[in-house]
């Protein structure tokens, strides 16, 4: 296949006009020893038929979409309405670059302000950005800004914190003068408190605590944000499954002073990992110290409602190192299906949708736990995740249930030495009563 | 028909008790005292209610007022906006790609691993390095990956150092990428050619300098002839090389970064190989090194061992891991498509048809438009407003101009050294009718700016808002919808 639009007389022509003799000559500037001398060692091309077939043989390969599946742990399966993908699908949102021309990038521009209301009444916070990578990433972003405003090295991350968001801050810090320490996770799978009290102290620029966390539990946002704020830290709440938010309180209202999260439950598949959708919130004092894009509402020379890119003087192709962030790039496209998929719920889908998964996963502890050998982990209070602890060996009961069809949870043991034989399950509104009492059932066999 | 006049804000045509979509009645029995100790909301307050037909409409309106590649010439610079082909989006969005959860064990999820074992395997090949990540998902999270992997090897051959040269033609990126892995910048002047100053570069190399990050070619389109000598005289020092694979499609299938002595390069797949910008991503930004960096690349990399493709975490020298998961698969799906779709004879097509492109737009906007630099160009180049300023008319005003002709203005950004900058890149899809479009836009424009500055200064006029107020905007930022102003 080639996507060329020139024909042999036009490329003749052109040459011409330039006043050359051929396409060679153009690159006279790349010195001969640099040239290739063969062809590329890439496959011969392939038609729209070919291409399919190849692709269609190799996705056979991937055979989990057949299992009834309990895997959650920062990528949900969520509904997604059939508006999300047809709106989505437009060449006027997937073709566009970045909005660098707002006269003619209004869409856009208009979208990116109503993702940050959205993101803005669901945290509770005062401003958010247009969208950041993924939630891991926003996680070492925030702890950047939070280090920026408070200048002070040490930085508390919850061990209830997504482990990969853990290794991902260790990454973004590992060069810079932050010295992070985890705190550890009490028996009902909360921040212990007693160990957040002794770490905390005037040189911790942020504590970090992600709600519901890891483990699924719903962290004492509260009390944590005021333990940090009477040592002058930042409190950083992570939302890895935001759903929680259309039931639980805004983490805004519960002290949080930066709030920042994975928003692929919003309208995103989960897609082997990615492309996912990073989101970040702060409150109006921090705007200065704040990464990403942002959109603005403004006037045109009529007095028209228009929206812009604005606050540039954060940001990288201004202000270069001293930028408060590399980012240029970010998931707009993500956030578009996020948009559409928040504002077609709307405010009563967003409540039914978070109570369905909190009554969900609530009836499938509540009955999973019931059968002998089967005790649950920790015991706080779970929105749609919960670890639960065997007395036979993981290994045996998850090869049991793969044998009928069932991806049953997920091993945390390797990023939880001490959780052996326990795994983590995921139950959202996408799980009928008959699939969570298919799992039960199984259960119950392998268990007795 | 009728133009879209004025679309207002979702929240401003949401009305209580409307709805867009209803969810299966709840099929386990009620518990209602689960938060009883938690604190929970009744509503999010201030979220829209609106029927499913009012959101169709509204983003549907809004798309109206987008300009995009699927309608037009989109000339940016650096920003490589090629075609999209719709292929890719339709083998990207199979189930067994949507539905594979990245949790799953490797067993269920060898086709995926598959893909992103092509993917390197194909990248390899195109850029002669020895091995890839494909996580970064973006150019700019390319660069931090790299420059980390820089950093790691360097501190185990005994020294970090201390600072990164950049030349200052470079994307504002490079410089902040280098500061977060903790360095500072030194900036490497142009020559008169634009280039890279091979004596500036020779006096600032010290054993202080950790690398260079260098763009080939770089952002006024001219490629860096003494690329070997400018390499040689990093390494010599012992410094590493990065450049920066934004401009790739001026040299795919024409010459190899790995020949150049490079040790580290990002390529945007949302540029040289058109997976779609979505409005501002998700991107994808591979990065390539040579064998002496391989052990640095961030956790997972994936691993064949008696045909089974597996991810493995246990890297001791790794930098880390720099993501959830993989990278943005999907992205990464939609360029194997394309790189397989075009073969090794298509992929050199692109450079030449790219360089081609550019260099008629160029020859025949020179008398028009100054060019700072008369240095051959390849798939890019930067006029300025020079000539147009003595009538009083910017960059600015040229680029609103341009899109009173339905064109999407170049990019103007950068680089620094050119002020006034119309950074122009056709890319290699376009036909000689849309780049004889442009240039008939452009040298009327050029014209008008002569004969009637003001017409320039008040563009756009016909679009559907014309020039925004951007300071205000930054002045008195308004960064989200309030019901009332005390909300």
């Amino acid at each position: 296949m080639s996507y060329i639009s020139l024909s042999q007389k036009d490329k003749k022509e052109m040459l011409e006009r330039i006043g050359v003799s051929s396409v060679e000559e153009l690159f006279r500037s790349i010195p001969d020893d640099l040239k290739i001398k063969n062809r590329l060692d890439v496959p011969d091309p392939l038609t729209e038929p070919e291409l399919s077939r190849w692709m269609d043989e190799i996705a056979r390969q991937n055979s989990y979409h057949e299992f009834l599946s309990f895997l959650g742990a920062g990528a949900y399966s969520h509904v997604i309405p059939s508006v999300v993908d047809y709106l989505s699908s437009r060449g006027e949102f997937i073709s566009p670059y970045t909005p660098y021309q707002p006269e003619v990038s209004q869409g856009t521009l208009q979208i990116i302000f109503e993702f940050q209301t959205l993101i803005c009444q669901l945290t509770g916070m005062d401003i958010a950005n247009a969208s950041l990578y993924d939630g891991a990433s926003g996680a070492a972003e925030a702890v950047l800004m939070a280090n920026r405003i408070k200048s002070k090295p040490k930085v508390l991350v919850a061990k209830s914190v997504h482990p990969q968001y853990r290794e991902v801050i260790q990454t973004y810090t590992q060069n810079l003068d932050i010295s992070v320490e985890e705190i550890e996770y009490s028996d009902r799978g909360e921040v212990d408190i007693g160990n957040l009290k002794a770490k905390l102290d005037e040189g911790t620029s942020a504590v970090v605590t992600q709600s519901p966390n890891f483990f699924g539990i719903i962290e004492k946002l509260d009390m944590i944000s005021a333990l940090a704020h009477e040592r002058q830290a930042l409190s950083i709440v992570v939302v890895a499954e935001p759903v929680s938010l259309g039931i639980l309180e805004a983490p805004g209202r519960l002290g949080a002073d930066i709030v920042t999260g994975e928003g692929q439950s919003f309208g995103l598949s989960v897609s082997y990992g990615g492309p996912y959708l990073g989101f970040m919130a702060c409150c109006k004092e921090s705007v200065r110290q704040f990464p990403g894009r942002i959109a603005g509402e403004t006037e045109d020379v009529d007095g028209k409602r228009g929206f812009v890119a604005t606050l540039s003087t954060r940001e990288q192709f201004i202000r270069r190192e001293r930028a408060t962030s590399n980012i240029c790039t970010n998931q707009a496209w993500c956030a578009l299906r996020a948009t559409i998929f928040l504002e077609l719920l709307g405010k009563q889908g967003m409540r039914e949708l978070a109570s369905q998964n909190l009554q969900k996963a609530n009836y499938a502890l509540d009955q999973i736990t019931k059968i002998a050998g089967i005790t649950p982990r920790f015991q706080g209070v779970c929105f749609n995740e919960f670890v639960l602890e065997f007395e036979k060996p993981w290994t045996e009961i998850e090869e049991f249930l793969l044998e009928k069809g069932v991806i049953g949870g997920l091993s945390v043991v390797e990023a939880f030495p001490e959780l052996e034989n326990c795994a983590l399950l995921c139950v959202t509104e996408s799980h009928r009563k008959e699939d969570i009492d298919r799992l039960v059932a199984l259960l119950k066999e392998v268990c007795s | 028909m009728k133009k879209v006049i004025h679309e207002p804000l979702i929240f401003e045509i949401s009305g209580e008790g409307k709805n867009g979509y209803v969810l299966p009645k709840l099929d386990v029995p009620l518990k209602d005292n689960i938060l009883e100790d938690i604190p929970s909301r009744k509503e999010i307050e201030g979220f829209p209610e609106v029927s499913e037909v009012e959101v169709v409409r509204h983003f549907t309106r809004l798309s109206q007022t987008n300009y995009c590649i699927d309608l037009g010439f989109y000339p940016l610079g650096s920003c490589t906006m090629k075609y999209n082909p719709k292929i890719n989006e339709k083998l990207a969005f199979k189930k067994e790609w949507l539905l594979s959860h990245p949790h799953a064990s490797e067993k269920w999820t060898q086709g995926s691993l598959q893909i992103l074992k092509m993917a390197e395997e194909l990248l390899k090949n195109i850029t002669g390095m020895d091995a890839f990540t494909l996580q970064p998902s973006a150019g700019a999270q390319g660069e931090f990956v790299g420059m980390l992997m820089i950093r790691a090897c360097l501190e185990e051959r005994g020294n970090p150092r201390k600072i990164v040269l950049i030349p200052d033609s470079a994307h504002g990126t490079n410089p902040s990428s280098a500061h977060i892995c903790g360095y500072r910048i030194q900036e490497i002047k142009s020559n008169e050619r634009g280039t890279v100053d091979v004596a500036d570069l020779a006096e600032h190399m010290t054993e202080d300098v950790a690398a260079l990050m260098v763009t080939n070619p770089n952002t006024l389109g001219v490629f860096e002839t003494d690329i070997k000598k400018i390499t040689d005289i990093v390494h010599t020092k012992g410094g590493l090389v990065y450049m920066d694979g934004a401009n790739m499609n001026a040299l795919i299938g024409m010459c190899k970064p790995g020949d150049m002595g490079i040790d580290v390069i990002h390529l945007n797949l949302h540029k040289t190989f058109s997976t779609p910008h979505g409005g501002g991503g998700p991107g994808s930004g591979p990065v390539g090194v040579t064998k002496e960096l391989e052990p640095y690349l961030p956790f997972p990399v994936i691993e064949k061992e008696d045909g089974i493709l597996s991810l493995n975490h246990m890297r001791p020298k790794s930098i880390g891991r720099v993501r959830s998961f993989y990278g943005n698969f999907l992205v990464i799906v939609k360029a194997v498509a394309y790189i397989l779709s075009l073969g090794a004879t298509g992929l050199k097509e692109i450079a030449e048809i790219a360089v081609l492109n550019s260099n008629y737009l160029r020859k025949n906007l020179e008398d028009d438009y100054d060019l700072k630099y008369l240095t051959p160009t390849l798939h890019e180049c930067v006029f300025s407003d020079k000539i147009q300023k003595q009538f009083g008319v910017t960059n600015i005003d040229i680029a609103k101009r341009l899109i009173d002709y339905g064109l999407h203005p170049p990019t103007m950004s950068f680089p620094l050294i050119v002020q006034g900058a119309l950074m122009v890149e056709p890319t290699e899809t376009e036909s000689k009718k849309d780049l004889d479009r442009f240039i008939e836009a452009m040298k009327q424009i050029a014209q008008e700016a002569k004969e009637d500055p003001e017409l320039l200064k008040n563009a756009p006029h016909g679009s559907y808002v014309r020039r925004l107020d951007e300071t205000s905007a930054a002045r008195n930022p308004v960064l989200r919808w309030r019901r009332s102003p005390d909300e």
